[in-house]
């Protein structure tokens, strides 16, 4: 196998202490996010810069923070690049790797051609663009998704939010409210948008809940399509929704026939992953009872969610193992909360209740770790799904309804033609009864006056 | 834990008490331990009637006859209904424990399902009905699901009717009206829902209900505080009178108690289970999760106990008397004035009648 083995130098941002302590939390410390300048800054600073020219130099290339993602720039795919970018939301579960000495195959060996440098290229080039992503979260109100994106993402997408109360909510239907947030770390930009639906699952019938949902995403595939049929294509900018999380309640026992009703009206236009919010009012046994009815009913129903592709037979075992733990554990189990709590002297994100504290973080506690692995590592293959399977099904619909449609317009055409002729017409013979009307009065009227006149004189 | 009631007093026989000397059961009172002086200025002979021994009396019936209550759990599925019905009467009386299957499937429509156990404390006994409605609030279109429930509910105040018009009258008419509507909130930490304001406004005017927060586990204290203030306020915008209503506050003494526990403590948040732990030497019931075990009894995690002790210690009798003078009064009206004045016949008086002429 050509190629480089990058070494995974920590970033240079951090000692070893902190290090140390990435691990034990599970994810970058809050003072290295969102912050848009930051990354750029260190990166114009640093004597390697990552993700910059370092590729294809003979000094040591940036490092991607996990061991597992050094192969991905192997696979000669922007999509392998991709994953190596995306290391921003590092996993707990894989170690951070050692030193290693660069592997670069030395350019003076006999037979080096140099085409191995390729995916550094895609990489450096798709690093400069960016990434987007669009995320939609469709639930009940009051399930926990503003507070589960809050804490995947450590931000705040909704700082000035109103939560009306009930009486509002009856006449309110389902809208559609997409934020974007532009993150970026170690110099690789995301911008993602989270797409929300307030007033899903509110009113007292929701028969009509999820109309507005399903014209959104075909909207969305609808202008790609356009703008891939177009005529300049440089700048498309891509708001497919790439995944959905739907939210199941915690409350009930199982599937609702809302939910099925939905997932099975959307499981072939969006990547669905059923998540269960508020976990923390579930014993382990009440929730591994609940996942285990969930997906026999998903089953039963035929609702496809998304899956996750298995690991390939190349990649090592730590990626392997962490994956089938991801299948095995889907729906996740989720509790959010971006509020820092004491517990066992070490401040963790959680929730404080008097018999207990609850942490966000701690995978025997909940799911949203993996939730969270399973978010940033399958971010491209969820992308890619989108593009190739329900993008592409869209595409084929809409295009064989679209040439039936076509005729159809040029039916409608020569109808509505026929139909303005004879309006025209109608018009004019009203026109001319009127004018004839009015000749009549005037003729009568002077006669009339002729008369009166006659009379007086 | 006894069905024991507000702490004895011994002092003056309430006004309480000889309304309800005239179908319905007193709370059962222990003996004064001394023969009471009577006041006022008729007392011109001193010295112990004994008027007070009624009291006595009427108790000992009550615990050969042993009384009715019939409580109806309404709520989505999966809120805890059953389980906190058994928590609070201590035993296995909800649906969940009569060959209901937890793998059911969520029925078409609203079912109304009545379960009647017979429990015993202290020598009372006490004919429990709990009436269960799976089905409420989960289909895709509730528009109306109320309407079954209602309709059972002046049912039972029809059968009660009918059996009180009767001619030949039974001593004592088995009494199946709804006494009690624990409403299921679901703890959503955001606002009620638009069906749960529905549901109470249509039913606030013909039964006690009493609102209840589910699964309380899942909000901390201050998530709590707020939600309830929100719960309140909204329950009171809407003009939604849940019990104990205030316009039925008998004097001073009972508006000021029930004053208290309107705004501060409804809705209850409440936790229920019917599983036991250890928790420092004592057997407690409770949820056990890996970061704690939630006791049930325990007033800082939840307040099941209020919930309880309001329910069966103070106001059970209240309850019952609110439905017959109050409810059913109102139900009686509304079916005499329909009818013009007159009682309404059974079938076959009517088939006479018209045999007749």
């Amino acid at each position: 196998m050509l190629g480089t083995r990058p070494t995974a130098r920590p970033p240079s941002w951090c000692s070893t202490g902190d290090v140390r302590d990435l691990q034990h939390a599970g994810g970058p410390a809050p003072s290295q996010r969102v912050a848009m300048g930051m990354g750029r800054a260190r990166a114009r600073g640093a004597p390697a810069p990552p993700g910059g020219g370092a590729w294809g130099g003979a000094a040591p290339p940036p490092p991607p923070a996990v061991r597992a993602r050094e192969r991905s720039p192997e696979l000669a795919a922007a999509g392998g690049a991709n994953r190596a970018a995306l290391s921003f939301f590092s996993c707990p579960s894989l170690k951070m790797s050692k030193q290693q000495p660069a592997q670069f195959t030395n350019p003076e060996t006999p037979g080096y051609v140099g085409f191995a440098n390729l995916p550094n290229q895609v990489h450096r080039k798709s690093v400069k663009k960016g990434f987007e992503f669009t995320l939609m979260v469709v639930g009940e109100s009051g399930l926990g998704k503003s507070t589960l994106i809050n804490s995947l993402f450590l931000t705040d997408l909704y700082p000035e939010r109103i939560i009306p109360g009930a009486a509002d909510k009856i006449e309110r239907t389902v809208q559609i409210e997409a934020s974007t947030v532009e993150i970026e770390e170690r110099g690789v930009k995301l911008r993602l948008t989270v797409v929300d639906t307030p007033g899903y699952g509110d009113a007292i019938n929701c028969r009509d809940c999820f109309k507005t949902i399903i014209s959104y995403i075909d909207e969305q595939f609808e202008r790609y399509l356009h703008d891939e049929s177009g005529l300049n294509r440089r700048h498309i900018i891509d708001n497919r929704v790439h995944c959905c999380f739907y939210f199941i309640s915690p409350f009930g026992h199982g599937l609702k026939p809302l939910d099925v009703e939905f997932m099975k009206a959307i499981h072939n236009k969006v990547n669905i992953v059923p998540v269960i919010a508020k976990a923390d009012t579930l014993s382990l046994k009440e929730r591994e009872r609940l996942k285990k009815r969930i997906l026999d009913e998903i089953e039963e129903h035929g609702i496809k969610i998304y899956h996750l592709p298995d690991a390939e037979s190349d990649e090592d075992e730590d990626f392997k193992e962490q994956t089938r733990l991801l299948k095995a554990s889907i729906p996740f189990c989720v509790v959010g909360s971006n509020q820092l709590i004491e517990a066992k002297g070490k401040k963790v994100r959680g929730r404080l209740y008097p018999w207990g504290v609850v942490e966000v973080e701690n995978p025997e506690h909940n799911d949203f770790l993996k939730l969270r692995t399973m978010l940033i590592t399958h971010m491209q293959d969820l992308q890619e799904v989108t593009q190739d399977l329900h993008y592409e099904n869209f595409r084929s619909e809409r295009l064989k309804r679209g040439s039936r449609k076509i005729e159809d317009e040029e039916v409608n055409k020569d109808q509505i033609l026929l139909e303005k002729e004879a309006e025209l017409r109608r018009m004019q013979e009203m026109i001319a009864r009127m004018q004839a009307q009015m000749q009549m009065q005037m003729q009568s009227g002077e006669a009339d006056s002729s008369a009166v006149h006659g009379h007086h004189v | 834990m006894g069905l024991s009631c507000a702490p004895p007093r011994s002092g003056p026989v309430e006004s309480k008490n000889e309304a309800a000397m005239s179908e319905l059961v007193p709370e059962p009172r222990q003996k004064p331990v001394v023969p009471m002086k009577p006041m006022g200025i008729n007392a011109s002979l001193l010295g112990y009637i004994g008027i007070d021994t009624i009291i006595e009396q009427m108790r000992k019936k009550t615990m050969k006859t042993g009384f009715d209550f019939n409580i109806m759990v309404v709520g989505q599925s999966g809120l805890g209904k059953s389980t906190l019905v058994n928590t609070l009467f201590k035993s296995q009386v909800s649906r969940k424990s009569s060959g209901w299957n937890r793998e059911e499937k969520i029925p078409k429509t609203v079912e109304i399902k009545a379960i009647g156990h017979v429990i015993e404390e202290g020598g009372v006994k006490m004919k429990l009905t709990v009436i269960d409605t799976p089905g409420f609030g989960d289909q895709i279109n509730n528009e109306n699901c109320w309407e079954p429930i209602e309709k059972y509910i002046n049912e039972q105040y029809e059968k009660f009717l009918k059996e009180e018009v009767n001619i030949a009258r039974k001593k004592r008419i088995p009494d199946t009206r709804v006494h009690c509507c624990l409403y299921f909130i679901s703890p959503t930490g955001h606002s009620l829902r638009p069906l749960d304001l529905e549901f109470m406004k249509h039913l606030s005017k013909v039964v006690n209900i009493i609102p209840v927060i589910a699964k309380a586990d899942t909000m901390t204290l201050e998530e709590k505080t707020e939600f309830k203030q929100r719960v309140r306020k909204e329950l009171e915008v809407n003009g939604i009178e849940f019990y104990p209503q205030k316009e039925f506050d008998e004097d001073l003494e009972d508006k000021t108690e029930n004053d208290k526990i309107r705004q501060e403590s409804m809705p209850f948040a409440v936790v229920g289970s019917d599983k036991e732990y250890q928790v420092n030497g004592k057997r407690v019931l409770g949820r056990k999760t890996p970061w704690g075990i939630i006791e049930v009894e325990n007033l800082n995690h939840c307040e099941f106990a209020l919930l309880r002790d309001f329910v069966i210690r103070t106001h059970l009798q209240d309850l019952k008397e609110v439905t017959h003078n109050i409810h059913y009064e109102t139900y009686r009206a509304k079916r005499l004035n329909d009818n013009g004045g007159l009682p309404p016949m059974t079938v076959e008086t009517e088939e006479n009648h018209e045999s007749n002429l």
